[in-house]
């Protein structure tokens, strides 16, 4: 029938895809592992992906906490449960709003500056020079943003977790006149190990998934400006989905009961 | 007494992309030390000729042998090993846009001959010299080029590992006639210098003319006239007469339509 024609198509397209992606995914990975390593492009990386994303997810953490506090008073204050406000936003932040946040700003910032990047490289030809000079483009390319996604994400969102709960506490304080001492208490009482390290694990995959999208869409553009931008656009709207997506996944295997 | 072994000897090439067929059969030899220049229109396939030999395309059939070693479908290491054999000039040059000049040409001794940087810069620097280029361009980054500059930084690239076999993609496109020449006289310089193999693609006769050994010229797929430079003015070939005098009118057609 006609009608299932689009359909079968549109399916086919997406198990394609999804494979071409696997093979990318599982080839990169295998170059993370296997030496030569190249410290020194690992090393710039980690500064462009972790230290440059800083003031951004930083401003993002303090406002994301300031709003939670308040947000949190007008809502509990209904059944006098103000109390709860530090529990609220420190939960908040460290299992969901740190990770998830900081990882779609880093989609944003360094997903599409690695598609920009690496999709230029393609249609310029210097991938293909890469190659002729016997260098790997995986390996010298992809590799290093790869490792250096998959560590500088975790050390951000744990600065955002900081950020975050001191963005709360300086609301919670100075405009809701909490006691500094019972806040910081009831944080620090109330958060357990797990609440982190749960966020800590979503980083180190966000960051994975931002680069590899970053790279995956980088390295397969083609036609000129146009491809490179259609690859920048492609690689932060498909992180900021697989962010969503693996959030729920990840939250369920820590916390589902 | 049999013929020695050809560098690069290729027999049967096949490659299409979908229905588009590029390569239709296509055989050709390239002696040791000779340089070879492969001569066609726009979209012929020239480009992709030089791709599959390094690998960078896969044909669908065919047979490349570099020093009688077959390359098609070599992989990792085997390849690399093949691919050091190798120096290429590009169309566009190609420069790391994020590298300054001297890291450029520089990049395969760092990379795939494991030097120091500090005795890798000492090479780039004195290559870069032999094609004219002074050390202060060595800092510069490849933005801040011109087009007969960056061709330059090209080659020093190419010439840099001292490759057995050198490969050059329209060395001059772009460039005005005064600046082509200078990249021609290069060119020569630096394959005989290097006793180096070349294989040069170009449309532009007068380049062809000086740095070729012999012509060889494709067309629909294939080699449809191999020669002597000497000789291409008497090939005797429509389509060849057609292509060198630069004719609209002859066997080659191009397809336009009214306006």
């Amino acid at each position: 029938m006609p009608i299932l024609q689009p359909i079968g198509r549109t399916i086919l397209r997406f198990l394609e895809a999804t494979g071409h992606l696997s093979l990318f995914a599982a080839t990169a990975v295998g170059h993370c592992v296997r030496p030569p390593i190249y410290p020194r492009l690992i090393g710039r990386q980690m500064i462009a992906i972790g230290y440059y994303s800083l003031p951004v997810v930083g401003l993002t953490a303090i406002f994301t906490g300031m709003v939670l506090a308040l947000q949190s008073y007008t809502g509990f204050a209904r059944f006098s449960a103000e109390s709860a406000i530090p529990n609220v936003v420190v939960i908040s932040i460290t299992r969901e709003l740190g990770p998830v946040l900081a990882g779609l700003m880093v989609a944003g910032r360094v997903g599409a500056a690695i598609a920009a990047e690496i999709g230029t490289m393609r249609v310029t030809e210097q991938i293909d020079a890469l190659d002729t000079l016997a260098t790997n483009p995986f390996k010298y390319l992809i590799a290093p943003r790869l490792i250096a996604g998959l560590t500088m994400m975790p050390i951000l969102v744990l600065i955002a977790d900081i950020i975050g709960v001191f963005g709360g506490y300086v609301v919670s304080i100075y405009k809701l006149g909490f006691n500094p001492y019972v806040y910081l208490k009831h944080t620090i009482d109330f958060v357990e190990v797990q609440d982190v390290v749960s966020g800590l694990v979503k980083a180190g995959v966000f960051g994975f998934l931002v680069t590899l999208m970053g790279c995956y869409h980088g390295y397969n553009s083609k036609g000129g400006a146009q491809g490179v931008g259609a690859a920048t656009t492609n690689a932060v709207v498909s992180a900021s989905i697989l962010i969503l997506c693996f959030n729920y996944f990840i939250t369920e295997m820590f916390f589902a009961r | 007494m049999s013929a020695p072994a050809p560098k690069i000897r290729i027999r049967g090439l096949h490659k299409n992309f979908k229905e588009n067929v590029v390569l239709d059969g296509l055989d050709l030899d390239v002696g040791v030390g000779e340089s070879v220049v492969v001569i066609g229109g726009s979209g012929s396939g020239k480009s992709v000729l030089l791709k599959c030999i390094l690998g960078l395309l896969r044909p669908e059939s065919g047979s490349i042998e570099v020093d009688g070693q077959e390359v098609v479908g070599l992989a990792g290491r085997e390849r690399d090993r093949v691919l050091r054999k190798f120096g290429m000039l590009f169309q566009s040059a190609a420069l790391f846009d994020s590298l300054p000049v001297w890291e450029n040409v520089a990049f395969g001794l760092i990379q795939g001959a494991r030097k120091g940087r500090d005795q890798a810069k000492e090479i780039a620097l004195d290559k870069m010299a032999a094609v004219g280029l002074g050390p202060e361009v060595g800092e510069l980054s490849p933005a801040e080029l011109s087009g007969g500059m960056r061709k330059r930084v090209g080659l020093a690239r190419a010439i840099a590992t001292a490759p057995e076999i050198i490969f050059f993609d329209e060395p001059t496109t772009g460039l005005d006639p005064i600046m082509g020449d200078v990249i021609n006289d290069l060119i020569i310089k630096c394959v005989r210098e290097l006793g180096a193999t070349a294989l040069s693609i170009t449309h532009d006769m007068t380049s062809a003319r000086k740095i070729a050994d012999r012509i060889a010229m494709l067309y629909d797929g294939k080699i449809i006239w191999a020669g002597p430079v000497a000789e291409i003015d008497s090939s005797g070939n429509a389509y060849v007469e057609q292509f060198i005098h630069g004719r609209a009118e002859g066997p080659i057609e191009m397809q336009v339509r009214a306006i």
